[in-house]
């Protein structure tokens, strides 16, 4: 079995016309935050909190887990923003929120200025065609008695619109073609293609709808390196050929640097600190963040002797029962009286307030100061 | 030399046919020492160390060639009772998943004293004395409150360092780690790998380290071994191999993956997928990948060629891949 990865893909003429129609009459102001792209999308306080009950006959509820919990952030067009943090902070559960999977608690999702959450029917179908999402799983987010073609046809069932009955075989295989796949392919079954392939399969019907928002939640976790290397390089293509913009979630901090131009990173379902890569990975103010890279392991043997390793000790604690005042306190090494009575807002700290630095950024920490932590 | 692996080869009898797992591995590892096996899913890491403990499935699995010397006693020699013992008190081996691991039903003081019961013959009472010991060892917090708990109230990195006390229990000679840490998220990563690494120093035992991960490599290897179609393409002194690879695959690997220090541009991506066992190609497996391969690369299967000391590369063109 052999993969087939095609370097140069047909003329994408339906894609650019779609595009172009869309993007059409609408404006938001520019915003610096997002890399100076129109803010296409405006997440704010958004809020998950999944229920904790007790009892069988009458089900009470005596508490929540709070999988998310007040998370904003902007995403500019043509832009990628990465989310990093370990597993439980609320990364999927808001990836899930944004294409309509899980219904927030509480908070607004704006597309293009309008808030999604608010909307329903035929104007929420509108909108949701636009925000498409590809899973980490490519072994079980395919259903394996779909053909190929199948699956990656069937956002057509419930947006024909997009492309009418008789074309829609011509529309699969262009697909397959701009993922690297052979269009031959269409009528295989999922378990005769390899982890990459099936990615591929998952990201062409992430596409099939032209959306301008691709949410991709763990796209290259259970991939090989040499293959994640080629998936990675298709998403980046694929966002300069139809400009689309990212939000792309991961837990491993190497290949969110290499696709993201801007990184939030989460810690029990906050965000705590966000800026661009530059001003993470060289100059991240967080505690937290710093933790968290420097116990990145680098692919460099001289870096083992002069590394300065922040070992975070015990572990995290519930999303049901989080600490008062800052959620990291509990783990924190400069945590303070103040840590657990305040919670810190995710700005620029005072200190770097107004200073020509790139350690101000937004960070929630009463103790906010720059660490340089990636070894070079 | 504590253990040496010589000319391995590993068959598994499968409905499509006869599966080629390990196909001539060559590796060693002495006491003190850190032995990185590096390589991609499917090349035959965790079945050449299930050869090593002897716990591979046999049937389906063969061993029709090989090797495998411990303290220079050629183990496959040896009758399962004597083998038995080498296990656990010889070498011992950490997995993947704890949680799969571990008996569920069983508290992890039952488990871990279990060990000196069966292999010591101690009492239970001094045997539960001797699992708090190791759990402390381990340094999980409380360990007098907690031996009593099940393997599911622990968290995931808590649950894998009951696995390292597990393999310590009876002082092992060498530790095979099976990807110990893939599961675990960073931070969990580094506490459970900084251990690992200090009691192996503390200990002096020789340390195999599965892993596909060339970071945490890098870390704690003295030397690696790249395997690639279950054999091994290249093995060197962990330094040599990142400064200058002498196998294309081992450098496309490092070319391959994006790095923390920088904001990378296109990454290199080895073209392809890793060969289907069943039907290894001819010559040297890596030849449909490879950017180098040439005509004798696809009928001659090229040897393990001496690069320098301690270094030594599977492919025909080592000195061009070294110097390009
Ligand atoms: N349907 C659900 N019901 C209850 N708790 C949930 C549900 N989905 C997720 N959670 C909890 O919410 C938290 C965040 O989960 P998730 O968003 O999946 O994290 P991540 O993707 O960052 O690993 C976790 O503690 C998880 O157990
Ligand atoms: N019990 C078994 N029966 C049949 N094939 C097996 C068995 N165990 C392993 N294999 C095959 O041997 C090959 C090597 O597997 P493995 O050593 O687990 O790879 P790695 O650990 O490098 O990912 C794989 O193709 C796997 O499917
Ligand atoms: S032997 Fe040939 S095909 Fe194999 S790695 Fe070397 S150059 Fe490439
Ligand atoms: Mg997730
Ligand atoms: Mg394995």
């Amino acid at each position: 079995m052999a993969e087939i990865i095609r370097t140069s893909p047909h003329a994408r003429a339906e894609h650019e016309e779609a595009g172009a129609t869309e993007a059409g009459a609408w404006a938001v102001p520019v915003d610096p935050a997002t890399g100076g792209g129109e803010t296409i999308l405006e997440v704010r306080d958004l809020v998950k909190h999944y229920p904790l009950t007790q009892g069988i006959m009458r089900r009470k509820q005596v508490g929540a887990v709070k999988a998310v919990d007040g998370v904003s952030f902007d995403l500019g067009a043509g832009e990628t923003l990465g989310i990093v943090g370990e597993s439980g902070c609320g990364k999927s559960t808001v990836a899930k929120m944004l294409v309509q999977l899980e219904q927030p608690t509480a908070g607004a999702i704006r597309y293009k200025g309008e808030d999604i959450t608010k909307l329903s029917g035929r104007a929420l179908k509108a909108v949701r065609r636009n925000i498409q999402m590809v899973f980490q799983d490519p072994y079980t987010s395919l259903n394996p008695r779909m053909t190929v073609g199948d699956i990656i046809g069937e956002p057509y069932e419930i947006h024909p619109e997009v492309a009418p009955k008789g074309s829609r075989r011509r529309k699969v295989q262009d697909l397959l073609d701009v993922v690297g796949l052979n269009p031959e392919y269409i009528n295989r079954y999922p378990h005769q293609f390899s982890g990459g392939q099936r990615q591929r399969i998952g990201i062409a019907r992430g596409l099939a709808l032209n959306p301008e928002i691709i949410v991709a939640d763990e796209p290259v976790s259970a991939l090989d390196v040499s293959v994640q290397a080629q998936v990675i390089n298709l998403l980046d293509g694929l966002q300069q050929e139809f400009n689309l913009s990212y939000l792309f979630i991961a837990h491993d901090l190497s290949i969110v640097r290499h696709i993201s131009d801007r990184v939030g990173v989460m810690y029990l379902g906050r965000i705590v600190e966000i800026g661009t890569d530059t001003e993470i990975y060289e100059h991240p103010t967080h505690p937290y963040t710093q933790a968290l890279l420097s116990a990145v392991p680098v692919p460099d043997p001289t870096a083992r002797e002069h590394r300065e390793r922040i070992i975070l000790t015990g572990d995290v604690p519930s999303p049901a029962n989080p600490p008062s005042g800052c959620r990291f306190r509990t783990r924190c090494w400069k945590a303070q009286e103040r840590c657990a009575q305040e919670v810190p807002l995710l700005a620029v700290p005072s200190v770097f307030r107004g200073v020509d630095t790139p350690a101000a950024h937004d960070s929630a920490c009463h103790f906010a100061e720059e660490k340089a932590v990636v070894p070079h | 030399m504590l253990l040496e692996v010589r000319d391995l080869h590993v068959e598994f009898k499968t409905r499509d046919g006869i599966a080629k797992a390990v196909n001539g591995v060559n590796y060693s590892v002495d006491e003190g020492e850190t032995l990185a096996v590096l390589g991609e899913s499917g090349s035959g890491k965790s079945v050449t160390a299930q050869a090593v403990m002897g716990i591979l499935d046999m049937p389906p699995g063969r061993i029709p060639r090989g090797e495998i010397l411990f303290e220079g006693q050629d183990v496959l020699k040896l009758k399962e009772d004597r083998r038995r013992k080498i296990r656990g008190a010889g070498m011992a081996m950490i997995f993947q998943d704890a949680l799969s691991s571990l008996n569920p039903v069983l508290s992890v003081g039952e488990q871990l004293g279990e060990m000196f019961v069966v292999h010591r013959g101690m009492s239970k009472k001094d045997s539960r004395a001797k699992a708090v010991e190791l759990m402390e060892r381990v340094r999980i917090p409380a360990a007098k409150e907690r031996v009593g708990q099940y393997p599911h109230q622990f968290s995931g990195g808590m649950r894998q360092r009951i696995m390292i006390a597990m393999a310590l229990a009876l002082e092992p000679k060498l530790i095979i780690a099976d990807e110990p840490t893939t599961a675990l998220d960073v931070t969990v990563q580094a506490q459970v790998m900084d251990l690992l690494a200090e009691l192996q120093r503390e200990l002096h035992m020789g340390l195999i380290l599965i892993t596909h991960d060339l970071g945490v490599v890098a870390d704690v290897a003295d030397k690696i071994a790249v395997m690639y179609a279950g054999r091994i393409v290249e093995t060197a002194p962990v330094h040599d191999i990142y400064r200058n690879p002498a196998h294309p695959y081992t450098k496309g690997l490092l070319e391959s993956i994006p790095r923390l220090d920088q904001k990378g541009q296109e990454l290199y991506a080895i073209k392809g997928l890793p060969p289907n066992l069943l039907n290894i190609p001819p010559g040297c497996a890596f030849n449909p990948r490879c950017p180098r391969a040439q005509d004798v690369c696809r009928t001659h299967v090229p040897p393990l060629y001496d690069v320098a000391a301690g270094r030594q590369s599977a492919c025909h063109f080592w000195k061009e891949t070294l110097d390009g």
